[in-house]
């Protein structure tokens, strides 16, 4: 693996140490690293800090390989992060302006590819599906690889895939949706009730957060970072914060370490819960919704006593967390959590025994282990894959897996390895918070430099699945580039697959199964 | 079905009585801020400078609860001198100037749209718009509906159309590619409506202002209704609601 800098979960590395690949050698070394099962973790592009260019141009403090060696290609730098058996992998490269897609070769790199097409304008050549990921002008104000005029509404210049045919029809649903739901558009292609293909078009969310992230001060970066995706604020918050730790040297304190294993618990089973919920309502199943529905407030009223926010915002900050626990809040969330394990249970059993729900759950929008799915989605077809195990941070390398049952692909497998993973994260809850907590509050002003010149990626298993934030800093201590990958980047293809040969109605059902993050795709 | 009678009876009767009980939130909630004017000024000053809102004005004591995340940052490092946010979920204004506060909230009950009081007192539909928002927003909207706040007790509702609706709740800044969707739902609904915007975002572009992504929400159409919160809480939801429409 000397093509690759094997790298560790929010450890820093100074970005010098990344081999620097000529981009046929690193478009070759991926796609093998890719043939022997690596998944994409992140794979973006960014522009080179021009003081550093300057650097070298003056000839002072120049790096001892040749680091630059191939800038006259191009002035975009691509970086990507693979794993493969618990391992981390890094390389970089220039890219040409026009290169062989990867995506010709290797699917798992298609959205990440159209990705880089959009911020960066450079063109994947013979990319199998080159469509517009967010529907935004690209950064670099060079010519747009959709031609795409951005004064135009979404979608713009692109004419959705189309089925032909005397009985098909065409259905187009959003962005603004029947219920109160994030906006996102979707285009079926059916014949009869059966639908043949769809085609999701997201980007409606789009509110620039990357850019943002670097050019704003360093003190709205929580804020902003809380914001990317409401009910991953934990989530995001510690992908962010073990960043920022990283380039700082800071550690947080053992009670830390523990608050933040359970606030990011408590996000888990608040959204599973209600998606729990969500699912029967969506089979018309009305006990069960209202009930889990009820209990969802209950857990984030329990986030609300730990942070003051219902969606455990502004409770984790570089360094540790903004607030203890008292020994109230600790006996508060103990005896709610006795409480509410039998009504999950009860209110659990309840749904997976009901015939009319095993009717509609079993057998429904099955989806092959072969497309590269994370989380939940992931682990309910079968892959083997949780950042807790795989990549263990905060206190998660004492917390055993949590062992399913069901892993057969579809709604019911969803639907149970979130059942299961409920009860899971109560566990590890009661066995966290067995003895008081004590730790130093921190407050984050952003009165900070970061390590320069260096880079960090960090990997955290949210609600969703495999959540990753990636930040290079300049050689001022700057952020040069903040990239953000919510595990629905990965999973919305699943939801589109599952699909296929479905009937139009089980779309509700088979969206909420899912449950994927429209704002924190859209970024 | 014996099951079902059975989860039914352990789960009993869980509707809040607000609003003829009073409700009190837990008091680690971070609501209405009470600002401290006798607060030293180097304080003030320390407090607006690492606000990351820049939502508080040092001078005139006073914070923007419009741009407001309720991150507590200010009550924090001052220790309490500067500001204290209590657990007061009533937040709501109807003009945005009114968000700028001290602590103290006008009427709600009293404002420009008396026309809607009459007409929409008894039943209001509205429609969401989520255009941007993270999320939060949306999902403590939701929430109404479970049993505990069961909206449609006061005869309010979300409607899936903007043609069966009485006004549209936006949430999130309004981004670019939601302008359409966003104008074309509010030119669906019919006179008289009511725009309400809910949460930090769609009432300053929140965390994302400063985007050239966002548009400002009151840009594009007139805002009746101001619902502060990182996300509201839907106890502010429902306050301002009730206070607004009946």
């Amino acid at each position: 693996m000397a093509d690759f800098l094997t790298i560790q979960n929010g450890r820093p590395f100074k970005r010098i140490q990344v081999p620097y690949l000529h981009f046929s050698e690193f478009r070759a070394n991926l796609l093998k690293l890719a043939f022997k099962g690596a998944d994409v973790v992140q794979f973006f592009a960014y522009q080179e800090d021009p003081s550093i260019k300057e650097v070298l141009m003056l000839g002072f403090n120049a790096p001892s390989r040749d680091f630059f060696s191939y800038e006259e290609e191009g002035t975009v730098q691509l970086m990507a992060v693979l794993r493969k058996d618990h391992q981390l992998f890094a390389v970089q490269t220039t890219a040409p302006e026009t290169f062989d897609a990867l995506s010709r070769q290797d699917m798992r790199f298609q959205l990440f590819e159209r990705e880089i097409a959009e911020q960066f304008g450079l063109v994947p050549k013979d990319h199998p599906w080159l469509k517009p990921v967010r529907y935004h002008a690209n950064c670099r104000g060079v010519k747009d690889v959709f031609g795409n005029d951005y004064t135009q509404d979404i979608p713009g210049n692109y004419p959705y895939f189309q089925v032909e045919g005397e009985e098909i029809h065409e259905v187009g649903v959003g962005p603004v949706h029947a219920g109160i739901i994030e906006p996102g558009h979707f285009r079926f292609q059916c014949i009869g009730e059966r639908v043949l293909h769809l085609e999701i078009q997201l980007g409606y969310q789009h509110r620039g957060v990357e850019p943002l992230l670097t050019s704003v001060p360093f003190k709205r970066l929580p804020i902003l970072i809380e914001g990317i995706a409401g009910d991953t604020a934990v989530g995001n918050a510690l992908c962010f914060s073990q960043a920022m730790e990283a380039l700082l040297n800071l550690t947080p304190d053992d009670g830390a370490k523990t608050l933040r294993t359970v606030a990011l618990e408590l996000e888990r089973i608040a959204n599973h819960v209600g998606d729990l919920g969500a699912l029967s309502g969506d089979v018309a199943f009305n006990s069960s919704a209202a009930y889990f529905g009820r209990i969802r407030g209950e857990f984030l009223n329990l986030l609300l006593v730990m942070a003051g926010n219902r969606f455990g915002k502004n409770l984790v900050r570089p360094g540790g967390v903004t607030m203890g626990l008292i020994e109230d809040s600790r006996n508060l969330i103990l005896s709610k959590i006795k409480e509410l394990r039998p009504e999950i249970k009860e209110v659990g059993d309840l749904l997976f025994s009901a015939h009319t729900v095993q009717a509609r759950f079993d057998g429904c929008g099955v989806v092959s282990r072969e497309i590269p799915l994370v989380g939940v989605a992931g682990r309910a077809s079968g892959i083997d894959y949780d950042v807790r195990q795989a990549f263990p941070t905060e206190r998660y390398s004492e917390i055993p897996a949590c062992p399913h049952t069901r892993t057969h692909g579809g709604v019911f497998s969803r639907a149970m390895v979130r059942f299961e993973e409920i009860l899971h994260s109560l566990d590890i809850i009661e066995r966290l918070l067995q003895r008081p907590v004590t730790t130093q509050p921190v407050v984050w002003t952003g009165e900070v430099s970061l390590a320069s010149s260096s880079c960090v990626t960090t990997l955290n298993e949210a609600w969703r699945g495999e959540l990753s934030h990636c930040v290079l800093t300049d050689s001022r201590g700057g952020i040069l580039r903040y990239k953000i990958k919510d595990p629905s980047f990965h999973n919305w293809t699943g939801l589109a697959m599952a699909l296929r040969n479905e009937e139009i109605s089980d779309f509700p059902l088979n969206n909420k199964s899912f449950n994927l993050s429209y704002c924190g795709f859209d970024l | 079905m014996l099951k079902i009678l059975k989860t039914r009876i352990h789960q009993g009767y869980r509707t809040s009585q607000y609003p003829s009980k009073p409700l009190t939130l837990h008091r680690h909630f971070k609501g209405l801020p009470q600002v401290n004017t006798a607060c030293r000024d180097e304080m003030a000053q320390r407090c607006a400078e690492m606000c990351p809102q820049e939502a508080i004005d040092a001078k005139k004591r006073l914070i923007d609860l419009g741009k407001c995340v309720f991150c507590g940052l200010c009550e924090r490092i001052s220790n309490g001198e500067f500001v204290h946010f209590t657990n007061e979920f009533a937040m709501a204004a109807t003009r945005r100037e009114d968000l700028l506060t001290s602590g103290a909230m006008p009427d709600l009950t009293v404002h420009r749209r008396k026309d809607v009081q009459g007409l929409f007192g008894r039943s209001v539909q509205l429609r969401q718009v989520s255009a941007g928002g993270c999320n939060a927003c949306e999902a403590d909207t939701n929430v109404l509906n479970t049993p505990f706040f069961d909206l449609s007790r006061f005869g309010i509702g979300f409607a899936a159309s903007p043609r069966h609706a009485d006004g549209i709740h936006v949430t999130g800044p309004v981004t670019r590619n939601m302008r359409e969707a966003l104008l074309r739902t509010y030119d669906a609904v019919p006179e008289p409506k009511i725009v309400i915007a809910a949460g930090c975002c769609a009432i300053s572009g929140g965390p994302f202002r400063g985007s050239p992504e966002i548009i400002p929400l009151e840009t594009l159409v007139p805002v009746d209704l101001y619902i502060p919160g990182c996300p509201p809480h839907p106890m502010t939801n429902l306050d301002a609601f009730l206070r607004f429409f009946k």
